[in-house]
């Protein structure tokens, strides 16, 4: 969906009778679809840079005022702040060719490191979500559409609804008052408490997935303590997020369940459930898994707001750390490296996409 | 032996938003085994409501009275409307089977066809995949899938129209049903691939004793396969009796009328004659109208795809108040070049006059001074007006765009004018496109195009949506105004029948190329190009005993 | 023909977006259409009369018997309680609405405008333009919105916050992230209705660009429109929200905004205080619900495939009666 799969040309619009080719091979769309990374990761980069610095630059906005004018001067001068924009974009653009994002202002941090540091958290925290939204969100989709119309539909339609309308800041800090406060049966903040960190600081080469560092420690205590903290950032960004998949499953099930070849297999005597199973459900499944894809981003947004609730110290936990420092060459270098990552990411769904579909396009 | 199916005083009422509608009304019907019974009517009559009840396939608003007595091979006897839905199931495919009009919705694009063979199969009777496979193999090579082991495992999308509904008929044909409902079979399919289809469909019969009830319209395809004929208007059954019978002395009126409306190759003949007579000495030797020199049109291919050549060196000319009929099947390019001609559709190469603009590299600039000149009425009546305006609105627009009117209510006296030269009554003009009637609103459409009393006309198979006796009145109504008006006009049709009536010449075109032009007598009577004669012989005539000689002659050519 | 085009007067009444929606529906699809209007309305009246409602101003920390006091638990006084920084939870609560609407109000309206101008041109001339701009807006549109809003708050007034700068800092992000999805949206049904019949006959009538854009292409490109409005308005609701959390809102003295109070909340909730973050959040859910409960219906509605109802009888041919062409072609 991101591509130009869905962009006919404006030719196309006319009647083009058999200039639709089925064959055409499945290397010349991943190329074509590659090379479209480019100009998306090239605009949002520009687009981040420009924003960032319509305003001024990014000393005078962290320690304007802190500061007296000649030191400030000074430092902008030391920082190239002071060069024109287009030779300080131009610059910018050849760093990240280099996959060079910049150096953070407040910690002279690498924005390389700083995502790898804390990217392995974020990534643990989606993947989790991630399982919780495909576990509970396809099945509870297929049923809605299954049942469709009847009370089991309209209750599970209700819990999508309510999903999305839930921010999920608001569904982590409820759970947090019943789990953790009301009933104290499972830890408030962070990814792991305190004793189970130092434990998992001396793991020979960590990976910063805690889940992972914890099994390579042996010790069931501190597995255990992982997966308790865990629960509930999980839960609140994957039941959320599941609520999407939901709908969108019962709405592509229930549109092939009308089409023609589904009338067709009746005919030839196909019981209703694998009706639904095999033919409504396969068919609905590639148009699931791009727009799917396309909650990547959805996802990324709601991981910030999740690990800010939950002091989950990844990636968005960071940002909002660095937003309050007003350290926004770090921001602007994380959300361009992010970029890269998204683009990466869709990439990959629409070759998924495709290789599942059997009528490759192009 | 007693009858496969028996249909008795079936009525089927649809719960709709303006209340309940009545699709089927009374009817009963028998189908006898190893018969081809045609169930015949236009659009509304019911026809394919009665035979989807036959399987048991009507969505949950209808409501059934009356009884559908399926009676299996083995003897069995279902009432599909009382039966529990497992017997409904168990009968479905095992005592009939169903083939649908359009193969590419009918067949799933993601799973291969072999395993959409089986499928039918394995849901009737338990047996191994190797077994099931093997039958898949045999009934796909019976129908005319060549190389079937390699196909068995293609996808839809791998294979032409006439495949796909070869597919699904094996898909109906591997049960081994008593009878196939066979609804439209051919109506998507281009003529030659039709006779194809009409072929194996009688094998079905011959090899593999099914009876079929055939739902169509076409009295051609009527004419081509059937045995006994019941004709069907606005959900009752009219007239039922042998084909030849029914051909040769239709009792009810609506049956004489349908089968008046039909056209027939051979009656344009008389028509041409009358117009030439009409035409004023040394018409022949004024400046064409239209003159197309190596018309060539190209489709860019995106991605470094090929380019796809629609036209490829083309050429004719149309004279003042001279009807070009341009005949083919789809993808032969004809409609590129009505829209061609109109500034619709870039040109490639060679050179395209349109009264007096060369169209080949002309800008909209160049074109609109005579856009007034022309008039263009498109094939699908459904969306040929902009539904947020009446009637008299989207006739009246012309007028306006070309300043003859101030607005459209200035316009009204003339729209009125144009409605009552199309037969309409004025009061219609008030109305919403929805609210009419496709032959309607197809003539509110040749009333827009002739608002400004143009040279050159262009119509783009106006008639192939509408109902045979409806396209009837629309090509009378057709002719008569080109008499009155004298426009020349490019006809652009499938049908070599409706071509012959009204065009004074023919172009026959075969994948963007044109491969023979004349009048109708050279083209249709005496045919030099072999494709052309294919296309002739292929199309059934609404005549079972000519049709039948003409069916021994197409076998000769082998096509 | 249908009973709902009897008299003019009912039919233009009928036709009005959401009353013929409301007459079509059924079942559980008319419920779930009544419960989101009914919940849209309150929110609407509650943003417009808030100064009557509430019973204390949103930045008002002392009444004559002094001040509130910080995280007061529900009471009379304060029926909801009171925050930690001591405001009235309820009068935030009312006076949040109005920054809500008014958020949702600026932001949709320019991103309509803008989107919708954008994508009417990109679909109806094709071409570079066109290819460019689908190009940018499929590169925002699958980027995480708030990371976009937050770079677009800091972009426009450096992460500060008056009433009326939040408000426009928070509406012109969120229209910057929906102009794509407004463009995307009419540019797929320009492209569509472009190829339509009614469209090339007014090309081939010599109607010039600007008559075909806004007679023919326009209107009729606009009939998805409601409902991309109803949704797109949730969701600025939860982008305003989420902006508020992480630190972008508007300041308490400025305006009330619940994403802000929520954000204030996160620590009283350790602590065991429900209040100050249940209300809030409640409120944002039940906007949002109420705004995608009317929006879901519609679509429902609109998409035949997703409707439970058989389509009306199409006019008859009027074939049989020789002179019938003064014949109604009623069913």
């Amino acid at each position: 969906m991101t591509t130009t799969s869905e962009a006919p040309t404006a030719q196309a619009a006319a009647p083009q009778p058999k200039a639709k080719k089925s064959g055409g091979s499945l290397g010349r769309y991943i190329a074509v679809r590659a090379l479209l990374i480019i100009p998306t990761v090239f605009i949002l980069v520009t687009a981040v840079f420009l924003l960032m610095r319509s305003t001024g630059d990014p000393i005078t906005a962290a320690q304007g005022g802190r500061l007296p004018a000649d030191q400030l001067a000074e430092r902008i001068h030391a920082a190239g702040y002071d060069r024109p924009l287009l030779v300080q974009y131009l610059e910018y653009l050849g760093n990240i060719l280099h996959g060079d994002f910049g150096t953070t202002l407040s910690d002279h941090r690498p924005i390389t490191e700083v995502v790898t540091t804390f990217g392995a958290a974020t990534l643990e925290l989606s993947a989790y979500a991630l399982i919780i939204a495909f576990a509970v969100g396809i099945p509870l989709g297929r049923i809605a559409a299954f049942r469709r119309d009847r009370g089991a539909d309209a209750g599970l339609r209700i819990f999508a609804i309510l999903a999305y309308a839930t921010p999920v800041f608001f569904a982590g800090l409820m759970l947090k008052l019943v789990f953790s406060v009301w009933l104290d049966v499972l830890p408030v903040n962070g990814r792991a408490s305190t004793r189970a960190e130092l434990q998992l600081a001396r793991v020979d080469n960590p990976t910063g997935i805690y889940l992972i560092d914890a099994f390579k420690t042996g010790d069931p205590a501190v597995i255990g303590d992982v997966l308790q903290h865990a629960i509930l950032p999980a839960l609140a960004l994957g039941l959320l997020t599941a609520g999407v998949f939901l709908r969108v499953v019962r709405t592509n099930v229930i549109s092939t369940f009308g089409a023609g070849y589904v009338d067709a297999a009746r005919s030839r005597g196909v019981p209703e459930r694998r009706l639904l199973r095999k033919h409504a459900y396969r068919p609905a499944l590639i148009p699931i898994i791009t727009v799917v894809g396309l909650q990547i981003a959805l996802l990324l947004s709601g991981a910030v707001l999740t690990e800010t609730t939950f002091e989950w110290k990844g990636l968005g936990f960071q940002l909002g750390q660095y937003l309050q420092a007003r350290d926004f060459v770090a921001v602007q270098g994380i959300v361009a490296l992010l970029a890269v990552v998204v683009a990466l990411t869709n990439f990959i769904v629409d070759i998924i996409a495709a290789l599942i579909d059997p009528r490759v396009r192009y | 032996m007693s009858d496969l199916v028996e249909i008795t005083d079936l009525s089927v009422t649809f719960a709709t938003d303006a209340g309940p509608v009545r699709a089927v009304d009374g009817v009963s019907l028998a189908v006898k085994p190893g018969e081809v019974l045609a169930v015949v009517g236009e659009s509304g009559s019911g026809k394919t409501v009665t035979a989807k009840s036959i399987l048991g396939l009507l969505p949950e608003t209808a409501s059934i009275r009356g009884a559908v007595v399926l009676r299996g091979r083995d003897g069995g006897e279902t009432d599909i409307a009382t039966v529990s839905a497992k017997g409904l199931r168990r009968a479905r495919g095992r005592d009939a089977a169903m083939v649908f009009q359009e193969p590419s919705t009918a067949l799933n694009p993601v799973y291969p066809v072999g395993w959409q063979i089986a499928e039918g199969l394995l849901a009737h009777g338990r047996m191994t995949k190797a077994e099931a496979r093997a039958k898949v193999l045999d009934v796909m090579r019976r129908v005319g899938i060549p190389d079937p082991e390699t196909r068995i495992d293609h996808y839809p999308h791998q294979f032409s129209g006439g495949q796909k509904q070869r597919i699904v008929i094996a898909q109906a044909l591997v049960l081994d049903p008593g009878v196939i409902v066979a609804d439209e079979p051919t109506t998507a399919l281009d003529v030659t691939v039709q006779a194809e289809i009409l072929d194996l469909l009688r094998r079905c019969r011959d090899e593999f004793g099914a009876a079929i009830v055939l739902i169509t319209h076409n009295m051609g395809v009527v004419a081509d396969l059937a045995d006994r004929v019941a004709v069907m208007y606005q959900g009752k059954l009219v007239e039922e009796a042998p084909v030849r019978e029914l051909f040769e002395s239709p009792r009810e009126p609506y049956t004489q009328q349908l089968l008046a409306a039909v056209p027939r190759i051979g009656e344009g003949l008389a028509r041409a004659a009358e117009r030439a007579a009409r035409r004023p000495e040394g018409w022949e030797s004024e400046a064409p109208v239209v003159s197309a020199e190596g018309l060539r049109i190209v489709y860019p291919g995106r991605f470094r795809q090929p380019d796809f050549v629609a036209v490829d060196g083309v050429s004719f000319d149309i004279r003042p108040g001279e009807v070009l009929g341009l005949v083919g099947e789809s993808g032969s390019g004809k409609t590129t070049i009505g829209r061609a001609m109109a500034g619709l559709t870039k040109v490639s190469g060679g050179s395209f006059r349109v009264l007096g603009v060369e169209m080949n590299g002309a800008k909209e600039r160049d074109i609109r001074p005579i856009r007034h000149r022309i008039g263009f009425v498109f094939q699908d009546p459904a969306t040929s007006f902009n539904p947020l305006l009446t009637i008299a609105q989207c006739v009246a627009e012309p007028l306006v765009v070309h300043g003859r009117a101030e607005s459209a209510a200035d316009a009204r006296a003339r729209v009125d004018e144009l409605l009552e030269a199309v037969q309409l009554p004025a009061s219609y003009g008030d109305r919403y496109p929805h609210e009419l009637s496709g032959g309607q609103r197809q003539r509110a459409s040749l009333a827009r195009a002739l608002a400004l009393d143009p040279e050159l006309l262009i119509a783009d198979e106006p008639t192939s949506a509408l109902d045979v006796s409806v396209q009837a009145r629309v090509l009378d109504l057709f002719d008569e105004l080109h008499r009155e008006l004298g426009f020349a006009a490019l006809f652009i049709s499938h049908d070599l029948a409706v071509v012959d009536m009204l065009a004074d010449r023919i172009a026959v075109l075969h994948r963007g190329r044109m491969v023979e032009e004349g009048t109708g007598a050279e083209v249709l009577g005496a045919p030099s190009d072999p494709y052309t004669q294919r296309l002739l012989a292929s199309l059934p005539v609404p005549d079972p005993v000519l049709q039948a000689q003409r069916r021994a002659e197409w076998e000769g050519l082998g096509a | 023909m249908p009973s709902t085009a009897s008299s003019p007067r009912a039919s233009r009444w009928a036709r009005l977006p959401i009353v013929s929606q409301l007459r079509q529906s059924i079942g559980l699809q008319r419920g779930m259409l009544v419960a989101g209007l009914v919940l849209t309305v309150i929110f609407l009246v509650t943003a417009l009369l808030a100064p009557v409602l509430a019973p204390y101003g949103y930045a008002e920390l002392r009444d004559e018997n002094g001040l509130f006091g910080a995280t007061q638990a529900p009471s009379s006084a304060h029926l909801l309680g009171t925050t930690q920084g001591g405001y009235d939870v309820l009068s935030r609560l009312i006076w949040g609405s109005r920054t809500a609407l008014l958020v949702i109000l600026v932001a949709v309206a320019a991103s309509i405008v803008v989107g919708v101008a954008l994508g009417l041109i990109a679909g109806y001339f094709g071409g570079w333009l066109d290819r460019v701009l689908v190009v940018i807006a499929d590169a925002i549109y699958a980027f995480p919105s708030l990371l976009l809003a937050i770079v677009l708050a800091i972009a426009i007034n450096h992460g500060q916050s008056g009433m009326w700068p939040g408000i426009l800092a928070a509406a012109l992000s969120i229209t910057v992230i929906y102009i794509p999805q407004y463009l995307r949206v009419t540019r797929a049904e320009v492209v569509r209705i472009k190829s339509e019949a009614f469209v090339e006959s007014a090309r081939v009538i010599g109607a010039g660009h600007v008559r075909i854009m806004t007679r023919h292409v326009l209107r009729n490109s606009l009939r998805t429109l409601p409902l991309i409005l109803t949704l797109n308005a949730s969701e600025a609701i939860l982008t305003l929200a989420g902006l508020g959390f992480l630190g972008f809102g508007i300041e308490p003295s400025a305006a009330a905004e619940w994403g802000y109070d929520l954000n204030k909340a996160v620590g009283d909730v350790t602590s065991g205080i429900w209040w100050t973050a249940l209300f809030p959040g409640l409120a944002i859910v039940l906007v949002v619900l109420g705004l995608t409960l009317v929006g879901e219906s519609l679509n429902d509605l609109s998409d035949p495939r997703l409707r439970r109802r058989a389509a009306g009888a199409e006019p008859v041919e009027d074939l049989l009666a020789p002179a019938s062409t003064t014949q109604e072609a009623s069913a």
